[in-house]
């Protein structure tokens, strides 16, 4: 319960300030952010910029899409930034031996929802924590990449298969961005208008209710998996789109973009809350983190400290905000 | 018992003016609160009335608005409960907190260790030794090296009394010490009281058991909706009357059971064996209230989550309308048409960070379908008319269900249940936790299912409530059926509350 001070805020009781902030005040945050790079660098609202800006989201956007699920449901998924690495090899050898680009993506997207779904299984079948088994997960599919591609990069020269990655629809938005669009529209309805969405919020929220209310628990965690997997999948597409080469050791850290995004749009980390518009804020905060501080110059160690202290900071907020949780 | 004389400084408690609100809503407005010293003194109001607000600024969790507080006549202000404890007053709180890993005597001297000399290193022996002594003066057989989580909740409710006694406590508050004890640990625990009571300990008792509100305690104040009611000895008042002072009207009778049809067998089981019951074999009919009763862990509860497949059964066989049925697991069970209230509302019941709404229909989404989609107009529909049918009392259906109280919230999960139209009902201690009014208001709704044709099985701690409420009473005694009582010998008084605990004792 609040502490009963009845200060007025910018008109509203405290109360109603705080459900306020609760709901919209990520909103603030990116809006301030814009406001503060607009300002201070001339170049951020050029149009290229933008893209640019919305294209590297895009990536981290389409993982992120896939962990809210995971983290809503109570879990964790560490091995994207592996599947990457393994979408990316599985592509190369798929153009290399057939040249089928719709192949090849299918291919990237089947394997590494298959190691989504053995994820899940694993977690949901013998009660391990998920932590530990996608720690140990990651090991197995990033060595699985180094396997299959013989432990080489190298580069596709397709050029309608880089398309995917660096190509514009009418040559103004990047596909990328509308894989992206495509995929939150996905997650949207999947997470707020159906059962198995509800099912997700009840797992995480409280399993035990959950099951008492007749909630197939078992396959709602092992489909937040599945969905974790997919998302890895299409996002080694683009990423092996936008190098326009197969690399064994990319992906590296990229669970933590993914990770950092849900937590900053307001999802906890204790399962049952999360928000797939709020998952979108986050990971364009993270984007414009990233593009400012390469628009102020800021080199790249400091720009990986930044991110550490605004992550925690943004989880502050949102503890200090949620308080009576 | 010492003499007791009607002094005005024997008084140990003195809450002045006691004012409190949380946002808008006053919690506590101007209360006067008083307990003399060596008493046990019930608290009582229905949920919301403010004892527990009162309680935890007592304690520092909160902070009063206005008001003053004396203990043993001196000022007292505290910033926490442990704070409060060094005072001397401690609290016992309905639903304890105990570390698990830590053994009995850790616990008990937690933040409090024995060290050798003056050295940072643990002298364990001596705290094991001081530990076993404390439990042989209240006749507690334990080794003090067992784990908390080995512990029974009777039991670890008993170390925490033991431990507040151990910080030399002069004032310990209650909070429903009972529900979730059985007869013969209750009884324990009213032993325990006059114990203390006899070394010079007052109590604060809050409970919703009438009783035993009688039974154990000496004097009484009534709080409703944040305002001081009346106080005064126990000797000069009657049940009736102090849940009239509670509710703030006459209550023509707690359990307005509603007598209807009786109609076919619907459901049925044989020979049901699990862990914890054996041999089990009853039926319900239609229209009919089945109640179950027996000592805490006599196998009631177990039986039910067997029979709703959440634990699993190792033989017999369960019928609905004629027509047996396996059921492996709760979803099974629901798409049969059993529904069931689960005893722990918290950890069963509902997701409490999730809206009412969400509560509601997680388990009928099934039939709020539009497509692949969720039919969200028909399902605020819905739920609100279900909610609205149970007078659940909340500003929106939007609403955390954490925001509700207890009374409120058990409505919620009688609401989910409800709106999946189940054939066959179980209801595990329906109104635990629930307030005066609330509870009669969750009888009135039993009687009117009922009477729909549902088939009701209620399982209940409380012999009014079991007594009041069954057409049939079965009987259990460790884990087998001891007997069966019908509501006709009831009314007619050829079975009363002793034939029935006799046959809980296995007489």
């Amino acid at each position: 319960m609040e502490k009963a001070n009845e200060k007025k805020i910018l008109g509203m009781d405290q109360h109603d300030l705080s459900l306020f902030m609760k709901r919209y005040g990520i909103v603030f945050i990116m809006v301030g952010m814009f406001l503060i790079l607009s300002v201070s660098s001339p170049n951020f609202l050029k149009i290229n910029n933008i893209t640019n800006v919305f294209s590297t989201v895009a990536l981290n956007g389409v993982l992120a899409m896939g962990m809210v699920f995971v983290i809503t449901a109570g879990g964790i998924d560490l091995s994207i930034g592996s599947m990457l690495a393994l979408a990316s090899t599985t592509i190369g050898i798929v153009l290399q031996a057939t040249g089928n680009i719709p192949l090849a993506c299918i291919a990237a997207i089947i394997i590494c929802t298959f190691f989504g779904l053995l994820n899940g299984l694993l977690i949901a079948k013998f009660d391990m924590f998920p932590f530990v088994v996608t720690l140990a997960s990651q090991l197995v599919i990033r060595g699985l990449g180094y396997v299959i591609s013989g432990g080489y990069s190298f580069a596709l020269a397709n050029p309608k298969f880089s398309k995917i990655g660096l190509g514009k629809l009418w040559n103004a938005i990047p596909y990328p961005i509308l894989i992206l669009f495509g995929i939150t529209i996905l997650a949207f309805i999947l997470l707020h208008q159906t059962k198995f969405g509800r099912y997700i919020y009840a797992v995480g929220g409280n399993i035990n209710a959950a099951t008492a209310s007749g909630v197939n628990v078992f396959w709602t965690r092992v489909g937040s998996f599945i969905i974790s997997g997919f998302c890895a999948g299409v996002a080694g597409i683009i990423m092996t789109a936008r190098i326009n080469a197969a690399q064994p050791n990319i992906g590296i850290g990229y669970e933590t973009d993914a990770i950092a995004a849900c937590v900053i749009g307001g999802t906890s980390f204790a399962g049952g809350i999360s928000t797939i518009p709020g998952t979108l804020v986050g990971i364009i905060i993270i984007g414009l983190i990233y593009n400012g501080m390469n628009l102020l110059g800021i080199s790249s160690y400091w720009q990986t400290i930044c991110k550490g202290l605004i992550i925690i900071g943004a989880v502050m907020l949102d503890t200090i905000i949620n308080k009576k949780r | 018992m010492p003499e007791k004389k009607q002094e005005t400084n024997n008084i140990i408690l003195d809450c002045q003016g006691m004012s409190k609100s949380f946002g808008g809503t006053h919690a506590l407005k101007d209360v006067t609160f008083q307990v003399k010293k060596g008493q046990v003194h019930a608290l009582l109001g229905e949920n919301g009335a403010g004892k527990s607000t009162l309680m935890k600024i007592i304690i520092g969790l909160y902070k009063a608005d206005k008001g003053t507080i004396f203990f043993e006549g001196k000022p007292y202000q505290v910033n926490g409960p442990a704070e409060a404890i060094r005072a001397g007053i401690s609290m016992i709180h309905q639903e304890l907190n105990t570390e698990p890993y830590l053994s009995i005597a850790e616990s008990i001297f937690l933040n409090r260790e024995d060290v050798h000399g003056k050295s940072p290193f643990l002298n364990k022996k001596e705290t094991n030794r001081k530990a076993a002594e404390l439990l042989r003066q209240f006749d507690f057989n334990l080794n003090p090296k067992i784990l908390m989580e080995e512990l029974t909740l009777a039991q670890s409710q008993m170390i925490e009394i033991i431990k507040a006694v151990s910080c030399n406590a002069r004032l310990v508050i209650m909070d429903e010490p009972t529900s979730s004890l059985d007869s013969e640990e209750t009884g324990r625990l009213f032993r325990t009281i006059r114990n203390l009571q006899s070394q010079g300990v007052t109590i604060i008792y809050i409970s919703h058991r009438m009783e035993e509100i009688f039974q154990v305690c000496d004097s009484y104040s009534v709080f409703r909706d944040g305002v001081f009611v009346n106080s005064g000895e126990l000797t000069e008042v009657t049940t009736g009357d102090l849940i009239s002072m509670m509710v703030g009207r006459k209550v023509e009778s707690v359990f307005p059971k509603v007598d209807c049809e009786i109609g076919e067998v619907v459901f049925k089981v044989e020979g049901l064996s699990g862990k914890g019951f054996r041999d089990i074999s009853f039926e319900v009919h239609r229209g009919e209230i089945l109640g179950l009763s027996g000592l805490v862990g006599s196998g009631r509860s177990e039986t039910m989550r067997g029979i709703f497949g959440m634990d699993p059964l190792t033989s017999g066989k369960i019928y609905l309308e004629g027509k047996e049925i396996i059921i492996k697991n709760p979803r099974d069970a629901i798409n049969k048409g059993i529904a069931m209230i689960n005893e722990d509302r918290k950890n069963f019941g509902l997701c409490l960070f999730r809206s009412l709404r969400e509560n509601v229909s997680l388990p009928n989404l099934r039939k709020l379908h539009k497509g692949t989609l969720i039919n969200q107009n028909k399902e605020k529909t819905e739920v609100r008319d279900i909610t609205g049918q149970l007078r659940v009392k909340t500003a929106s259906i939007e609403a955390d269900a954490f925001s509700l109280s207890g009374g409120n919230q058990q409505k919620v999960v009688l609401s989910k249940w409800l709106m999946s139209k189940p054939k066959v009902l179980i209801m595990d201690e329906p109104t635990r936790g629930v307030d005066v009014g609330a509870k009669s208001e969750i009888h009135a709704l039993m009687s009117k299912f009922a009477a729909e044709g549902m088939a009701i099985i209620v399982v209940s701690s409380e012999l009014p409530e079991i007594m009041g409420m069954s057409d049939r009473i079965l009987i259990y005694h460790e884990g087998r059926l001891n007997g069966e009582i019908a509501r006709e010998d009831i009314l007619n008084g050829t079975a009363d509350q002793e034939t029935i605990l006799a046959k809980e004792f296995g007489e």
